[in-house]
């Protein structure tokens, strides 16, 4: 399982995941998001690949056992940081192993790319709850009736999810008409 | 009743012909009939004539086909609000699509949201708060956001000091303002404790190709000089079931809002389940704007 | 009918006084017109670009104008220093002159009502105000209440001068079951203009400089210090140039009076300043502002210790019988005190209550040229009143001036 072919399918995905371009979080949320899938009851915006790297079987061939030993990426994903607990976390504790094309939970089942936050939920359980209830991150729709998700890496990148500081917008003229 | 109120209006409208001419001509945003009354008191024809003339002035004036209403507030419905400071950097967005939603005026500037930055050392003091902060990047560190915009009171201080009763708290929780009312006492401003309300000084402008269509009479219809203005909650999207333009643009999803009248909205769940504030507590205007920490 | 008629030739010899002046009235009149005119040059300016022309901008939206109004309404309730003597004790050097308190009463309010209409956004909606074809915000709105007891003060004042000149140029005396009533009703009324007014200012929980109960007493006191002051200079000058007698003891009694209200204005003043300086809340940064500035903000600091100084001067020149009775130091002490009132209310009193404003935020306001135009104009256009309806009056007071063939009756 554990071959560098695999591996290298492996990082490729996670090539997709960690590509946010800046864009993304900007782009056209002002009109309602576009929703494409439907997964269970969360209608959420199809997960934001960089092109061409979904799916990862693509170049991970499944026949091929994946290495598992922790180690830095050569071939593929090396531009990939990892700044997400790194200490005790690597690509295989989220990225499946056995199906390069979907994502693990703790106890061992697998979820689409679609239903990542599920994953994200195991850890970080207060700001899942908070996001299901529509109180964590943006939703477009309507007050009094339907709404859309987010899934969390439309804004968080899964590998560095902190929160990157954005250019602020200018600052009110002061009184007199004049500009600061 | 209605009767004698239309048949006087007539007959001093008849009266006021050569001083609605003199009016008129200043070369306004929106001309309003010299006698017009005061827009809680029309009847629904009364003011659907009035709209029918503000479309087709604006419409001209600006170049595009504008709609506007007035569409009253729904039953069962008290409109909320909860701002997430824990998440707020302060990247400004909101202010301006308030401005480009709202149809504020660009020069003379007028912005219905100031965004404060505050020091985390030193809590919420607004004595040293800065609306003018520049930075390459926000948030900047040790440094916290609050945008403050009306709070929609439910004892707002402003209605009870207008003279003319010209703005007024309706049924879904939202103060509005009458411009076509209002005479520029700016007896409100002073009486808000939160800086929300805002004065026409000058003519307002608006490039043509930055006028939202969409207007309410309540809302986003182009002012005038020398009235009050102040947010709405978007009156124009909310009745419609849209989010105002400040929720829908804020990227870190600070902005919340929704029905406190229904137990499943999601500013109801903050106030359940979050550590809520508002502003100037002591003043007891009990705002409808909540602030709390999601993080 | 027969009053009517009264009444037109009242009017016409009214007009025909007016045309009759020395060489210094002609200039006087002259000087005012030509301020008016840039007045109202200025106006059309501010009507035609809105109040953008002003200082004023929203952190602090009221400034110059409401000052001047705040200090005019004073100015007008100051006439109950004179009525109150006058009629309720009867003492005779004063009643002679308490008509000119009246008339100076209508010329305050008629200026603050110019003042207020160059101050709104919207001045053709003024209508808005009327009751029933408008709609006046009762009970709430405490503006609302200043309009009705501002504008009843001032009918009530015009009703009173003018039924007393027109029964006196008739030749006969004002019926005292209509005319001592209304005069002792103009206490209570003259008393109301400036309690609602500073209710008005007190009712804002928004403005912590404001929002305290010490606003209304301070308000009397200062109203009655510097209207009299007007009325000391205007009744020398009467003495000068007309025939009216006025004893020194009237002008010194009014005087003395003066010292009482400025000593309880400056014990107002002094309880406040303790209170923001000691209690050393976060509101103290209002008075702060006044008397050190915040920051780099000082620019209102020398006129506040202007006006406390000339307070205190004023004071004790009234409050020496020596230098009360000095004509010198006595018109030295009328100006003093009406800059030292005029600073501490008019700006004094708006501009620090809205610096730092409700977000914290510090804008330094300083009237505009417009402004201070608009404001020159409105003040002469007072003048003028004044001039005019003391003209008028003067020459009935005397009994030198009535329809012909009637006997003189005082």
């Amino acid at each position: 399982m554990r071959t560098p072919g695999a591996l290298a399918v492996l990082l490729l995905c996670s090539i997709a995941g960690s590509c946010q371009p800046a864009a993304s979080i900007d782009s056209g949320w002002g009109s309602a998001a576009p929703a494409t899938q439907v997964v269970e009851e969360i209608e959420v915006p199809p997960p934001p690949f960089t092109e061409g790297v979904f799916p990862c079987s693509d170049c991970h061939d499944p026949e091929i056992p994946t290495n598992m030993r922790r180690r830095k990426m050569k071939t593929a994903h090396q531009e990939i940081e990892l700044r997400h607990d790194q200490e005790h976390r690597w690509c295989l504790d989220c990225h499946s192993a056995v199906d390069h094309d979907k994502l693990h939970l703790a106890s061992g089942e697998l979820i689409d790319f679609t239903e990542s936050y599920k994953l994200c939920g195991q850890c970080h359980g207060d700001k899942y709850r908070d996001w299901r209830a529509g109180v964590h991150g943006r939703r477009s729709g309507s007050w009094d009736g339907h709404k859309t998700y987010l899934l969390c890496v439309n804004c968080h990148n899964a590998h560095a999810p902190a929160f990157q500081p954005l250019e602020p917008e200018s600052a009110p003229w002061r009184p007199h008409g004049g500009s600061q | 009743m209605n009767e004698t109120d239309s048949s006087r209006r007539e007959f001093l409208c008849a009266l006021a012909g050569c001083a609605a001419a003199l009016a008129g001509s200043c070369s306004e945003i929106t001309h309003t009939p010299f006698f017009q009354k005061r827009f809680r008191e029309l009847s629904g024809e009364e003011r659907a004539g009035i709209l029918a003339d503000l479309v087709t002035e604006q419409s001209e004036r600006f170049g595009k086909q504008v709609t506007l209403t007035a569409e009253g507030a729904r039953e069962g419905v008290l409109f909320g609000y909860a701002l997430d400071i824990s998440r707020c950097v302060g990247c400004r967005r909101c202010v301006y699509a308030c401005v480009e939603e709202n149809n504020q005026s660009r020069d003379p500037q007028l912005h219905w949201i100031r965004v404060l930055e505050m020091e985390k050392e030193k809590g919420i003091d607004f004595a040293h708060a800065d609306a003018y902060y520049e930075a390459e990047t926000v948030p900047r560190p040790g440094h916290f956001y609050l945008p403050v915009s009306c709070q929609q009171c439910e004892n707002p201080p402003c209605v009870k000091s207008c003279p003319v009763g010209a703005t007024w708290k309706e049924p879904d929780g939202i103060v509005v303002i009458d411009y076509d009312w209002c005479i520029g006492c700016r007896c409100c401003m002073s009486a808000c404790p939160y800086g929300a309300r805002h004065f026409n000084w000058g003519e307002p402008r608006i490039p043509d190709e930055e006028l939202n269509p969409n207007m309410h009479y309540l809302g986003n219809r182009p002012r005038m000089k020398g009235v009050v203005e102040k947010c709405t909650f978007c009156i124009q999207r909310v009745r419609n079931g849209r989010y105002p333009a400040c929720v829908e643009v804020c990227p870190v999803g600070a902005r919340k809002f929704g029905n406190l009248l229904d137990p499943s909205s999601e500013v109801r769940y903050v106030l359940e389940h979050k550590r809520v504030f508002v502003l100037k507590n002591e003043l007891n205007t009990r705002p409808r704007f909540f602030y709390f920490y999601g993080l | 009918m027969n009053s009517i008629r009264l009444f037109a030739r009242f009017a016409l010899d009214s007009a025909r006084i007016l045309g009759r002046g020395n060489w210094l009235y002609w200039a006087w009149l002259l000087a005012l017109l030509c301020v008016i005119g840039a007045g109202a040059l200025a106006w059309v300016h501010q009507a035609q670009a809105g109040l953008v022309t002003s200082n004023m901008r929203d952190q602090v939206s009221w400034a110059f104008y409401i000052g001047n109004f705040t200090f005019l309404v004073g100015v007008a309730a100051a006439a109950v220093l004179l009525v109150i003597p006058a009629y309720v004790y009867d003492w005779k050097p004063i009643k002679e002159v308490v008509i000119l308190g009246e008339l100076l009463a209508i010329s305050s309010i008629a200026m603050c009502g110019l003042f207020v209409t160059a101050d709104v956004g919207r001045p053709e909606r003024l209508w808005h105000l009327i009751p029933v074809i408008g709609n006046l915000n009762l009970p709430n709105s405490i503006l609302a209440w200043d309009v009705l007891v501002l504008n009843g003060y001032g009918g009530l004042n015009l009703l009173i001068v003018t039924y007393l000149l027109f029964s006196l140029h008739a030749g006969r005396s004002p019926n005292k079951k209509i005319f001592l009533p209304l005069v002792l009703l103009s206490i209570p009324a003259a008393i109301s203009i400036h309690t609602v007014t500073a209710f008005l200012y007190n009712g804002m929980p928004a403005r912590p400089f404001w929002n305290t109960s010490i606003l209304v007493p301070r308000f009397l006191a200062s109203a009655f210090c510097s209207g009299p002051a007007v009325l000391i200079v205007l009744m020398q000058l009467l003495r000068r140039f007309s025939r009216f007698e006025i004893q020194n003891e009237a002008i010194w009694k009014v005087a003395e009076l003066m010292s009482y209200a400025m000593a309880l204005n400056l014990l107002l003043l002094g309880a406040e300043v303790f209170k923001e300086y000691y209690s050393n809340t976060e509101h103290l940064i209002h008075m702060r502002y006044m008397f050190t500035g915040v920051g780099g903000s000082t620019a209102i600091v020398p006129w506040m210790w202007l006006s406390v100084g000339a307070s205190i001067a004023a004071f004790l020149l009234f409050l020496v019988p020596w230098t009360r009775r000095n004509p010198l130091t006595l018109n030295l002490g009328c100006a003093l005190i009406w800059a030292g009132v005029y600073l501490e209310k008019g700006m004094g009193l708006v501009i620090p209550g809205m610096t730092p404003d409700t977000l914290g935020e510090i804008y330094e306001y300083f009237p505009s040229r417009n402004e201070l135009w608009i404001a020159a104009g409105i003040f002469s256009f007072g003048f003028l009143l004044f001039t005019l309806m003391v003209k008028v009056a003067t020459p009935i007071m005397l009994g030198e001036f009535q329809r012909p063939g009637t006997k003189l009756v005082h």
